[in-house]
């Protein structure tokens, strides 16, 4: 297990994150300017608000390094905000908002409605022997995805949990579910 | 629960800005605010003005979320459930049960239980913020002293509430049943503290915040987010503080990072010492 694992900390839910990835045994180290990027050999994009965290990777000078990094193949995984941010194309995104475009998706932000619509359901994950339980807040939504994109979960006929040969991202926080499951899958992709 | 205390746990590292227009609103978005909190008045100008605090207008915190896309949040008066309802039926994403408006009851809070929508309360010590959580709130804050610009009173909040914590985990099974009783708290919520080191909610700083070095300072203590009240829009330029206050909470022990974002910020709001006001509203609350 020598894979350190950052955690980008410059807003959202990091901590849940990095919890999770201690539990399965890995060092995750917060990540907030480019040197704490230079040292993980793969970064994990919490839920938050996208165009805080986008606004804060600009100012930080994190963008582009980041940009670069991804380009490089670093293993990335977003959840909620940090989807957002993986995506080819953000609907109802603020017109300033980058994107690293590292995943052929299209999201919708806050698809599913307001907080009064936020929700928690069990929901099938290829190659899982029983049911994830997802919690879903103020959730983005896939609008389109690529031939390329594995989709590994849907939830009411749209995925969920996608990922590419790199890339995995989740409209839903696993990091708030007590399983470890999907962070095992994504060190799995990391240790390759 | 989950779903509530998740929407706290995705607001963490950030700045909730309080705001009194759609257009406020828009400069706090753009200056990367996590949340909006919606009210007719800051802090400082209740203070000014005096009079019974209530519930903003539906109508003006409509416009509030038809202008961003960010959470938007409303303060509820202490006790006043129907407030509450209300803000619910509006479809805001977090309710503030807050001292800074006027209690509707003097001895019971709203049974936060009974809602969709989560809550943040403010809390003076551990035992207020146990008894808080207990009734549902899915986020904790300090109370600081709203609309001072003064940070002292959120220090001692923080310290007193953190500082209790790292004492009950040092406390032996039998010490925590006299800590129940010390702070008047639930004894299962205390037995939690002491086995896990933290509340079981995320922990928030407000009351007092008015420049960057203010905000990294709460952060530093062990506050997870901070909340912006009059120390905003009451400053000479509201628009370049926001963005430093936002960039000095997510570079929190930074020093180089914060001195960079002071610089060239106008006056902050000019604030209030202790001893010269006549009405705390950190002693709101039960």
């Amino acid at each position: 297990m020598g894979a350190r694992i950052g955690v980008l900390a410059l807003q959202g839910a990091f901590a849940a994150h990095a919890a999770a990835l201690q539990r399965l045994g890995v060092r995750a180290d917060e990540v907030r300017v480019a040197g704490d990027l230079a040292e993980c050999d793969a970064l994990v994009m919490p839920g938050g608000e996208s165009t805080t965290m986008s606004q804060l990777l600009e100012t930080s000078h994190l963008f582009d390094p980041l940009a670069k990094r991804i380009a490089d193949g670093m293993p990335v995984f977003g959840t909620c905000a940090g989807m957002i941010l993986l995506s080819r194309h953000i609907a109802d995104g603020r017109p300033d908002q980058r994107s690293f475009a590292a995943l052929d998706i299209d999201v919708q932000r806050n698809a599913y409605g307001r907080q009064l619509d936020s929700f928690e359901t069990e929901i099938a994950v290829q190659g899982f022997d029983r049911a994830f339980h997802a919690v879903f807040i103020r959730a983005p939504r896939i609008s389109r995805i690529g031939s390329e994109i594995e989709t590994l979960a849907t939830y009411d006929g749209k995925p969920v949990l996608v990922r590419s040969n790199t890339v995995m991202a989740a409209s839903f926080h696993p990091e708030l579910a007590d399983d470890d499951r999907v962070h095992q899958l994504f060190l799995n992709m990391v240790q390759g | 629960m989950r779903v509530q205390r998740g929407l706290a746990e995705m607001l963490k590292g950030g700045v909730i800005m309080d705001v009194v227009t759609p257009g406020q609103a828009k400069i706090a978005e753009d200056a990367g605010a996590i949340a909006v909190m919606a009210l007719e008045r800051v802090p400082a100008d209740i203070r000014r003005d005096g009079g019974v605090a209530r519930m903003s207008d539906p109508e003006m915190i409509e416009g509030i979320q038809a202008a961003v896309s960010i959470p938007v949040m409303a303060k509820a008066r202490i006790g006043h459930f129907v407030e509450a309802q209300v803000l619910e039926a509006l479809g805001v994403d977090f309710i503030d049960e807050s001292e800074v408006l006027t209690p509707a009851d003097e001895a019971h809070h709203i049974d936060k239980m009974k809602f969709t929508i989560p809550f943040v309360c403010g809390a003076t010590n551990l035992g207020e913020a146990l008894r808080r959580i207990s009734e549902g709130a899915a986020l904790i804050r300090s109370k600081g002293e709203a609309g001072t610009g003064n940070i002292v009173e959120a220090v001692r909040h923080l310290r007193s509430i953190l500082g209790d914590i790292r004492k009950i985990t040092q406390a032996d099974s039998a010490e925590l049943f006299a800590w129940a009783k010390l702070l008047d708290a639930p004894l299962p919520l205390v037995q939690e503290i002491a086995e896990t080191g933290r509340l079981q909610v995320p922990l928030f700083c407000a009351g007092g915040i008015a420049t960057p070095a203010d905000a990294a300072l709460a952060m530093q203590l062990g506050a997870e987010s901070v909340f912006v009240g009059s120390g905003i829009f009451k400053s000479d330029d509201p628009a370049p503080r926001a963005r430093a206050i936002v960039e000095a909470t997510a570079h929190f022990r930074d020093a180089h990072i914060i001195a960079k974002v002071s610089r060239k910020l106008g006056a902050p709001m000019t604030g209030i010492a202790m001893d010269e006001i006549n009405q705390r509203y950190a002693e709101r609350g039960w």
